[in-house]
């Protein structure tokens, strides 16, 4: 289900850390990738195999060693504010009330103070935080302030949605339930989503195609595209045949993955 | 109820009970130790001493001098050094630049004692309290700046990360998100960094002074008057207590948002 033109686009994308010679890591090699117009794509591998990389360089938050990455056909330069993103760790701003933290994205609107009001006010309602408006970061639980971090990039409506394991510290219930909640906002709200993950079967639920990784240096072992009737949600999808079939298929290409990097994880760093 | 269980909140009465109470028995032994003559008064003069010096003091108004030009060499010099340590602090926090700039010449500064400076700054300042300020400051600059250094570095990284994706530039970053994310940590850090400058203060007035409360206690020292050097330094450490309870304070009222975290 390839869009004409993609949103957001990898051309041969390297990543190398460290100097150049013996202390030298290339965390990803030769990457290409696309994601089409409110396309919703999952970006999952065994662990370290450099996919948050991916996800820094598309923000522009991590430069590129190689290759091209391109948003509407376009190479990035730097971060900006067409791509919203949301990460694991809680980066609320401690200081500011849950409405403050949704308004603060809204720095660089030039929407008049009234229909950003507005705005705010919907996001609230949208992530199910009702109520919680005047609420301090310190006041919520951890599922809570994922929450308001989704409301905060989706408010100031930026081209597509960079995330990086937005769940991947929540306890297993909160997790299921931001990922319904995500789904639903998703389904509602089409928009254009770059989703990393180490869980396969919030890929699946979540994606219209997941690209499996292989262990570093990070390339593109497999695409997967993901044919699960819309709208979906948690219990139905995943009862579906068609899902657990999936996910054996997902985790054998992970599995594989994973195994040929165990015996020697430095072997690749030679 | 255990009192002595690990990380374990007790009773708030038994929390300042403790405190209060060990005041109380230090007072009670020094007392005891002075009434009943086990030591001589030149060594330890009783309680009863010290509050008659400071009835004496408080009556003749050397104590409200000295307190007053203390209080005032106090700030002014605390006042300087923040005011330079915060910018160069913050630019040090936040560009490794100023921090390979800076960072080894303070490293060296901060090792060398104030006290050998007093010859030196008569020379350059004279004995006014300029060179009062200059002691003050160096005591507590050098520390500090290293000190609010850190606290800068301890915005988490991913919270710069995400404001750039709201499409802020790196003064705003720094303005509206590393600067009050780092405050409550800084405003520690003044309340650590005014304790020192009362440390400091015998240091300040150890030579070309006439007035202040090192200044007392210095002159005190020669004629061995050991009622006026115990009962000034009680009040220095009381006024120290003093500010850092202000902050303290001052704390709870600014960041709310910071306490209770996590």
């Amino acid at each position: 289900m390839m869009a004409a033109s993609p949103k957001l686009q990898a051309q041969h994308v390297w990543k190398i850390f460290g100097e150049r010679g013996a202390a030298e890591v290339v965390a990803v090699q030769d990457l290409s990738l696309h994601v089409g117009e409110n396309e919703f794509v999952s970006l999952v591998g065994p662990s370290g195999c450099g996919k948050s990389t991916l996800l820094m360089m598309a923000a522009g938050l991590e430069p590129i060693s190689a290759g091209d990455i391109l948003i509407d056909g376009r190479p990035i330069t730097g971060p900006g504010a067409d791509r919203g993103m949301v990460f694991q760790s809680y980066t609320l701003f401690p200081w500011l009330s849950v409405e403050d933290n949704i308004r603060f994205s809204l720095k660089k609107s030039r929407l008049p103070r009234a229909e950003q009001d507005a705005l705010v006010r919907e996001h609230i309602e949208l992530v199910g935080l009702t109520g919680f408006a005047r609420a301090y970061p310190n006041q919520l639980s951890g599922g809570m302030r994922q929450r308001v971090a989704i409301a905060r990039a989706l408010v100031y409506k930026p081209a597509m949605l960079l995330m990086d394991e937005p769940f991947g510290a929540l306890d297993a219930q909160t997790r299921l339930q931001m990922q319904e909640l995500l789904l639903n906002v998703w389904q509602a709200h089409r928009t254009t989503v770059l989703f990393v993950t180490h869980d396969v079967e919030e890929a699946i639920l979540l994606s219209d195609r997941i690209y499996v990784m292989t262990a570093r240096p990070g390339r593109i072992k497999r695409e997967v595209a993901v044919e699960l009737p819309r709208p979906r949600n948690l219990l139905e999808t995943e009862s579906d045949p068609r899902f657990a079939a999936l996910r054996r298929h997902v985790l054998t290409l992970i599995r594989e993955e994973a195994q040929r990097q165990a015996p020697s994880p430095v072997a690749d760093l030679a | 109820m255990r009192l002595l269980d690990l990380r374990t909140d007790i009773p708030r009465r038994w929390y300042i009970g403790a405190g209060v109470g060990f005041v109380a028995i230090f007072l009670l032994a020094w007392a005891t130790a002075t009434w009943q003559q086990w030591v001589s008064p030149i060594f330890l003069p009783a309680p009863n001493a010290v509050f008659a010096e400071l009835q004496d003091q408080a009556a003749s108004g050397v104590l409200w001098q000295d307190l007053w030009a203390s209080t005032y060499r106090i700030m002014v010099g605390w006042v300087i050094s923040t005011v330079l340590a915060l910018p160069i602090g913050v630019l040090m926090g936040n560009f490794r630049f100023f921090e390979g700039l800076l960072e080894p010449f303070i490293d060296l500064v901060r090792y060398m004692p104030a006290v050998a400076f007093v010859p030196l700054t008569i020379l350059w300042l004279g004995v006014g309290d300029t060179q009062k300020f200059a002691i003050l400051f160096i005591g507590v600059f050098f520390q500090q700046v290293l000190l609010i250094m850190d606290n800068v570095k301890t915005v988490p990284r991913d919270m710069i990360q995400v404001s750039y994706t709201f499409g802020l530039s790196r003064g705003e970053i720094l303005r509206s998100v590393i600067l009050p994310a780092a405050m409550p940590g800084i405003w520690d850090t003044f309340r650590i960094t005014v304790g020192w400058a009362w440390t400091y203060l015998v240091v300040a007035e150890l030579v070309a002074a006439n007035v202040g409360l090192g200044y007392r206690i210095m002159r005190a020292q020669r004629f061995l008057e050991t009622d006026q050097i115990i009962l000034g330094i009680l009040i220095i450490g009381l006024l120290g207590l003093l500010t850092d309870y202000l902050f303290k304070w001052s704390y709870r009222r600014l960041f709310p948002w910071a306490l209770q975290s996590r």
